[in-house]
């Protein structure tokens, strides 16, 4: 069988049933696979990787537990595997994490050091393939499909290789999950972290998922999973229980999906740019609030935000939307079509503030967020002017002059006086 | 109730209430029409709880009475029956059907109480006047491709029905605008119009008021107050709620010192603008207007998908302009033009322009530039 040791990088021929080691180095860090050489779609999951960014840049941390996250209200981004021993989870509020780990290490995340380190793996990465589709800063799909030639390696080495480096170079691990498809793929790396190495072949597929719960499906979230418990499906034997048809009946274009997915079927491609179908920002308070000063200039501080990344990416939005949350956590959103799409900050303000104005409700709130969707390329300011609103052309152009002195002298060169609420 | 009626007198009535009902519905009863048979008349209301039609036609009625049917069913079964049959509309209060008969075919329809029909609150109105049907055709005819759908600006959702200052004295003027273009319509005023609010008539009404103006002879009966408008013939009554928001203050958006003067004709304009159009970007449609002495250069410049050129002898006498507009905008103002040139007025290349058939100041087009 073929095996490869992800220490010495060493590829061999591993006997089955015995210990599994590196001949050449005696490391046990070894995977052994039938297919081993022949699959080509994997992911790459960076382990805890803000924490780790942190340990790294600060070797006095390496045996405390690290928690990223904003304030004590906001939510925790990450936590270090020491501190997810004592049970602290992603996207869990704050108060109960330090309530779980009272000695943890909070750090405000520091985006820059992760999109630097995010660069550097992703420029790894780039060495490998073309194919890559990045899912956030520490996570991405690649297809290695035909690359063992040019690299005279398979993918399975050209991975084990990836994070050797990783370690070495830039003191960060990963995790690899090496399928036959994405879904499995994504499955597969999260099957032995941190600093692990999966492999589900084709062979062993339907083994592999019999049984396994249908949560583990990636955007199947708490609300689809109560509508599949509904109709008693809760693992994927259960899945395959069902008839194509009546899986779309129930379930539209999701059934269908579904349908492949119980065999272990994703014919997704692992596509480079991925399209962006929405820009949005939020942030939670420290305190609730319904100060509609102070609610006033975080939407503007939001709007400008998402307008910065519009105008990076050269898209304008359709729709923009403005998101409440509740004290109670019961979440507001509203929508509004707009005819000539938006990128400026001044638009997406205007048309969120309007928004604003018609939920009628003082709040408190704990959370406010601001988007566009459904977006075009930019028109490059080739829209017609407003008769009724005649200056909105010189706001634009104010704003445009705004981001230029931006780039040359920082940021906070220029402010509007509402981004000081 | 039971009524016979012909089926071209029916198909009339009923097609123009069909229209007012709004296809998707959340409130059943308001898919339905009101048949109402009284005397030697049957009367069929519809309704959007915005607009309110009223449709009578003679008839002949054996049983007084009323009941309601879908206005949509009913309507297609009356466009289907041969031209010329006779109908027979009876209701059995009992069974809680309505019968459809007309020579060999024979239709039941689910009825709904007619105590359940919202009938529009009648409204105490201002101003009541008469006008004919052609000078209100003109007025939303020319005004009405004007009309914003943005949900943003609701109060431009409509027509500005208002008396206003014109040139020659106090004048019945109506006004569209979506932000992009402008149109300003004014007609003579009626007698007795005088007091009339102003009132932003919906799209919707306007749309359904167009089949009360195909008739030139006719004289249209119009009533308005603050929140409603009315307009009538002998045989129907459409009433409307108006859109309550105040229109903004337009006379500023129109340009007064445009002084550069093109003349064209209408029609050679409109044809050579839809010509290079065709190879411009779906989405911005931008037209280059470039003008000098004489002549009018009509250019598309699109990256992705072409480049098109055409030139066009016109009246010009200023200096040299380079202006862009979206093409759509510039085809709609150019087919408003009938009678004689259509006369450009142009500032600058960032200013609105304006637009006018001739030297006729009574219908008046601004439209915005576009950046080329």
């Amino acid at each position: 069988m073929d095996a490869l040791c992800r220490d010495c990088l060493n590829s061999f021929d591993a006997k089955p049933g015995g210990l599994l080691r590196c001949p050449a180095c005696r490391s046990p860090r070894c995977i052994a696979h039938a297919e081993l050489n022949t699959l080509s779609i994997a992911h790459m999951d960076c382990d805890a990787f803000y924490a780790s960014v942190e340990k790294r840049d600060n070797p006095e941390l390496a045996a405390k537990p690290v928690i990223i996250g904003g304030g004590r209200r906001g939510v925790v981004s990450t936590a270090c595997y020491i501190a997810r021993i004592r049970g602290v989870r992603s996207a869990m509020p704050m108060f109960q994490a330090l309530k779980l780990c009272p000695e943890a290490v909070v750090i405000k995340p520091r985006m820059e050091a992760y999109v630097e380190a995010s660069r550097a793996i992703r420029q790894m990465m780039e060495e490998m393939t073309p194919g890559i589709e990045p899912l956030s800063l520490d996570e991405a799909f690649l297809d290695l499909t035909g690359t063992a030639r040019l690299h005279g390696h398979p993918p399975a080495w050209m991975l084990a290789r990836l994070t050797r480096r990783m370690k070495t170079e830039l003191g960060l691990t990963g995790s690899i999950g090496l399928s036959h498809n994405k879904f499995l793929a994504k499955v597969a790396s999260d099957l032995d972290k941190p600093h692990g190495f999966s492999v589900i072949g084709v062979a062993e597929t339907a083994a592999f998922l019999k049984d396994k719960p249908v949560r583990m499906i990636w955007g199947v979230g708490a609300a689809t999973q109560a509508a599949l418990e509904k109709a008693g499906i809760r693992t994927f034997t259960d899945l395959l229980r069902w008839d194509r048809t009546d899986l779309v009946a129930r379930f539209g274009s999701m059934g269908d999906r579904l349908w492949h997915l119980a065999r272990g079927e994703d014919r997704r491609r692992v596509s480079a740019n991925a399209p962006v179908k929405s820009i949005s920002k939020e942030t939670t308070f420290n305190e609730d609030t319904g100060d509609a000063d102070l609610l006033d200039g975080h939407l503007w501080r939001l709007s400008e935000q998402v307008a910065d990344r519009a105008k990076a990416k050269g898209i304008e939005g359709r729709v923009v939307v403005l998101k409440l949350r509740r004290a109670d956590f019961t979440t507001l959103s509203r929508r509004l079509s707009l005819r000539d799409p938006a990128q400026l900050a001044d638009t997406i303000y205007r048309t969120a503030r309007g928004l604003f104005d018609g939920v009628g409700d003082q709040g408190p709130y704990r959370l406010i967020g601001v988007g566009i969707a459904d977006l075009t390329p930019e028109s490059n300011g080739a829209a017609t002017g407003d008769l009724l609103d005649p200056d909105a052309s010189r706001r634009g152009q104010a704003e445009r002059a705004t981001d230029e002195i931006r780039k040359r002298f920082g940021p906070d060169a220029i402010l509007k006086g509402r981004a000081l609420r | 109730m039971k009524i016979s009626i012909e089926r071209a007198a029916l198909l009339k009535a009923v097609s123009q209430a069909q229209s007012v009902v709004e296809r998707r519905n959340t409130i059943p009863i308001l898919a339905n029409v009101l048949i109402e048979a009284e005397g030697n008349d049957v009367q069929f209301r519809a309704t959007d709880l915005d607009i309110e039609v009223v449709d009578k036609a003679p008839a002949m009625v054996e049983r007084a009475g009323a009941t309601t049917v879908s206005a949509v069913t009913l309507h297609e079964i009356v466009r289907k029956l041969p031209d010329g049959s006779m109908v027979t509309l009876s209701e059995d209060g009992a069974a809680g059907r309505l019968t459809v008969t007309a020579g060999r075919s024979n239709f039941n329809l689910a009825t709904l109480p007619k105590e359940d029909f919202p009938v529009m609150a009648s409204s105490e109105y201002h101003s009541n006047f008469s006008a004919p049907a052609p000078v209100l055709r003109r007025l939303f005819d020319k005004s009405k491709f004007a009309i914003s759908t943005e949900e943003t600006r609701y109060y431009l959702n409509g027509v500005y029905m208002h008396i206003a200052e014109g040139e020659g004295g106090r004048v019945l003027r109506c006004v569209a605008t979506d932000g992009h273009r402008l149109a300003r319509i004014d007609a003579e005023l009626p007698e007795g119009a005088e007091d009339m609010p102003g009132v932003i008539v919906p799209r919707k009404t306007v749309g359904e008021l167009r089949k009360l103006l195909e008739d030139d002879e006719m004289k249209i009966a119009v009533s308005v107050s603050e929140t409603k408008v009315r307009f009538a013939t002998p045989d129907i009554t459409l009433t409307s709620k108006v859109i309550d928001g105040t229109f903004p203050d337009y006379s500023r958006v129109i340009p007064q010192g445009n002084t550069k003067k093109m003349e064209v004709d209408a029609a050679d304009f409109a044809k050579a603008v839809d010509r290079v159009a065709t190879v411009s970007s779906e989405r911005s449609r931008a037209v280059k207007l470039a003008l000098d002495e004489d002549r009018l250069v009509l250019s598309v410049n699109a990256p992705d998908s072409g480049a098109a050129e055409e030139e066009l002898a016109v009246a010009y006498g200023d200096e040299r302009l380079e202006i862009g507009f979206n093409a759509k905008y510039l085809l709609e103002i150019a087919s408003q033009v009938d009678r004689e040139n259509a006369v450009f007025l142009f500032n600058s290349a960032g200013d609105p322009t304006l637009m006018r058939e001739g030297n006729d100041t009574s219908a008046v087009y601004v439209v915005m530039p576009m950046r080329v």
